[in-house]
């Protein structure tokens, strides 16, 4: 799926990178633990997290993730997302929570890394 | 042995929330800028991310020294700080000491040192209680394809 597609699905708000849109996403990682995405991701996934702080972006950048997208309505601020934006990461946010989002996205044929 | 191309030492300042992992990111980009191959220099920054991450939340302050050599990237991190009393439990996945601030911050899940470990090829860890601990990791250059 692109990110564009997931933005429809689950109803998000880009909040960083409207031009990165096309990327392809065929992994996901998801979690509110920062050691548990740099555990598991290989690199080149969605990361869905809960946690809006500076670290949720530097993780993304040190795993070395596509995108980030923020679950259960959290919206981080302006210098989370300007640091999003220096690391070249786009940014999505939606209300669904992270059960919802990775079932809608499993139906869809991503998958989870581990 | 093999020669030392560059050693960079940066300092740790504990409780530091609002700076905490910027050491890394500056050690990415050191990493980054030199050409060397991708995995290693994520396994290098995994390491350092999650050893900032442990100073910052655990000890008073510490150093991290980052070496190269046309083999290895070694990490040494030493801190000043409560020292860690059982160190097998400590690094058994999942098991954690952190308080709810570090939660807060998405650490303290009981991965942070196995996850080091995990990405070192040599991981070494010392520790005295009451005095600090030390971490030795080496990352091999190109080992993992």
């Amino acid at each position: 799926m692109t990110l564009d597609e997931i933005r429809e699905l689950l109803r998000c708000q880009v909040l960083v990178g409207h031009d990165r849109l096309g990327v392809e996403v065929t992994e996901v990682v998801a979690s509110d633990g920062m050691s548990e995405i740099l555990a598991f991701a290989r690199s080149k996934e969605l990361m869905i997290t809960g946690l809006t702080n500076i670290q949720s972006i530097r993780t993304a950048d040190i795993a070395g993730v596509l995108a980030v997208l923020y679950c259960r309505g959290k919206v981080p601020d302006k210098r989370v997302l300007d640091f999003a934006r220096e690391k070249g990461i786009p940014v999505l946010a939606t209300a669904m929570g992270m059960f919802e989002i990775c079932g809608l996205l499993y139906a869809k044929g991503l998958h989870g890394v581990s | 042995m093999a020669a030392e191309l560059l050693r960079e030492s940066y300092d740790i300042q504990g409780r530091n929330f609002d700076k905490a992992g910027e050491i890394s990111s500056e050690i990415k980009a050191l990493l980054s800028g030199l050409g060397l191959d991708a995995a290693s220099i994520r396994r290098s920054v995994i390491v350092a991310f999650e050893a900032e991450m442990n100073v910052v939340m655990y000890a008073q302050r510490g150093t991290l020294t980052v070496i190269l050599s046309d083999e290895a990237i070694d990490l040494e991190i030493r801190d000043v700080g409560p020292g860690i009393p059982d160190i097998e439990l400590a690094m058994q996945a999942g098991y954690s000491t952190a308080s709810d601030e570090m939660r807060e911050m998405g650490f303290g899940f009981g991965m942070g040192l196995p996850n080091m470990k995990k990405n070192s090829d040599v991981f070494r860890i010392e520790t005295e209680v009451g005095r600090g601990t030390s971490v030795l990791a080496t990352i091999r250059l190109n080992a993992h394809g």
